[in-house]
C-alpha cells in the first residue's frame, strides 16, 4: 500500500550522488542499481545484477581496502534483509568511511510487489544500531537525505546507516551494463590499479 | 574439545606464510576448530585483517569488494559453510576477481557426528559445480606445495580455487566423555 509523503527514490539517489566527489557507489540488486544509473553512469559506480544480500559486504571489503575513500552502498529493503548479518560484521569492523542507505519501499518491487518484513515489523535502523552501527537514522524528508549525503564525505565518523522510506511506484527501468567484470576493472582502473 | 597435542602443528604456520607471501590483506572467516591456529596468527598480524563473518557467503562478497579496492583476500571456513556460499559464488565469474578459500573438512575420515556427513560429502561437488577448482591436502607434508599452487593460480591466473584441508590432516574431532 502506498502511503502519503513518501520520498521519490530517484530524487533520493540523485541527491546522495549530486556532489559525490571521490565516492564509490555500490548499487544492490534490483531497482537500487538502476537508481544509481539514472543519477549518471560513473567509473566509480559498482552495479550489481545478482548476489542478493551481498551489497553491504562488497561495500565493507572496498571500504577496508580504501580507507581514504568514501564508500556508499545503496540497496533495497529486500536485499538488505537477505544479508542482515552484514550489519553485525560491519558493526564489528567499524569502517569509518562506509555508509549504507536502504531505499525502503516495504516490498519486493522486482518480483511483483510482495510486501517485505519492513512493511509490518522489521526495523532495520534498530537492527543496525543493535549491531553497533551507532549512526543509524530513519529518514523521511529530503532535508535529512541532504544532511546524510554531506556526512558520507566525512571519513572519520562512520560506519553509518540510513533507512529511507520511499514510495513503491515502479519507475521506468534505466539499466546499467550487465558486464560485471567491466564494471570492476573500470573502477580498479579509476583507482589506479593495473589489470592483472 | 579438540584433541590436544603437546606441540602445535607446523602446517598452519605454513599456510600463514603462503598468505603473507601472496600479500593477502583481508582474511574473512567463520571459525572452525581446524583453523584455530591460523586465525590466531592472522588476528595478531600487522599486515592482515581478520574479519569474522556471521555466515560464509558474506566472505565471498567481501572479497569481491576487497579486490575492487585493490586488495587480495581469502575465505576460511568449514565444509558446512560451502553450502551457505552457493548463490554468492556467482559473483566470482561475473566480477572476475581472485577467489581463494581454505576449507577444513568435516564429515569424512573418522567423523563421529553423522550430521556433518551430508554436507561434507557434497563439499567438493558443490565447489566444482560452482566453478571453483578443488585441491586437496591429506597430510602435513603437502601443505606448502598445495598452498603455493592454490594461491598462485587464484591470484595470478584468476582461477577460483578451494583447498580442502582433510579431516585426516586436521585430526578427526573428538569429544571427551
Amino acid at each position: 500500500m502506498s502511503k502519503a509523503n513518501l520520498l521519490d527514490r530517484r530524487q533520493v539517489v540523485a541527491t546522495l550522488l549530486a556532489n559525490r566527489k571521490d565516492v564509490v557507489a555500490i548499487g544492490g540488486l534490483g531497482a537500487s542499481t538502476n537508481d544509481i544509473t539514472a543519477a549518471g553512469d560513473h567509473p566509480r559506480n559498482f552495479y550489481l545484477w545478482g548476489g542478493m544480500g551481498g551489497a553491504a559486504m562488497i561495500g565493507l571489503g572496498l571500504a577496508l581496502a580504501q580507507p581514504k575513500l568514501p564508500v556508499l552502498v545503496v540497496t533495497g529493503d529486500g536485499e538488505m534483509l537477505m544479508g542482515m548479518g552484514a550489519f553485525a560484521t560491519i558493526g564489528l569492523q567499524k569502517p569509518a568511511n562506509l555508509s549504507i542507505v536502504v531505499l525502503d519501499n516495504e516490498c519486493y518491487g522486482e518480483t511483483g510487489g510482495q510486501t517485505s518484513h519492513t512493511s509490518v515489523t522489521a526495523d532495520l535502523v534498530g537492527v543496525a544500531k543493535a549491531c553497533g552501527i551507532a549512526d543509524s537514522r530513519a529518514i523521511s524528508t529530503m532535508a535529512e537525505v541532504e544532511a546524510f549525503a554531506k556526512s558520507v564525505q566525512d571519513l572519520s565518523a562512520g560506519p553509518r546507516f540510513a533507512n529511507v522510506k520511499i514510495d513503491n511506484a515502479e519507475l521506468k527501468r534505466i539499466l546499467p551494463t550487465r558486464d560485471g567484470a567491466y564494471v570492476v576493472n573500470r573502477l580498479r582502473g579509476d583507482l589506479g590499479f593495473q589489470p592483472i | 574439545m579438540q584433541a590436544q597435542t603437546d606441540t602445535a602443528p607446523l602446517w598452519p604456520e605454513e599456510i600463514f606464510a603462503a598468505l603473507q607471501r601472496f600479500e593477502v590483506r583481508q582474511v574473512a572467516y567463520v571459525p572452525d576448530a581446524g583453523h584455530t591456529q591460523l586465525i590466531k596468527r592472522v588476528l595478531a598480524s600487522s599486515t592482515m585483517r581478520g574479519i569474522p563473518l556471521t555466515t560464509e557467503e558474506e566472505g565471498v562478497a567481501l572479497l569481491a569488494g576487497a579486490w575492487a579496492g585493490g586488495q587480495r583476500g581469502v575465505l576460511l571456513m568449514q565444509s558446512s559453510g560451502v553450502g551457505n556460499c552457493i548463490n554468492m559464488l556467482s559473483l566470482v565469474p561475473m566480477l572476475h576477481f581472485p577467489f581463494l578459500t581454505l576449507v577444513t573438512m568435516r564429515g569424512e575420515w573418522g567423523e563421529f557426528n553423522p550430521w556433518q556427513v551430508p554436507m561434507g560429502s557434497t563439499t567438493q561437488g558443490v565447489l566444482e559445480l560452482s566453478g571453483v577448482k578443488v585441491l586437496r591436502v591429506s597430510n602435513a607434508a603437502e601443505v606448502p606445495d598445495v598452498l603455493q599452487a592454490a594461491a598462485s593460480q587464484a591470484y595470478n591466473a584468476l582461477t577460483p580455487t578451494a583447498v580442502l584441508l582433510s579431516q585426516r590432516l586436521i585430526g578427526a574431532k573428538v569429544f571427551t566423555k
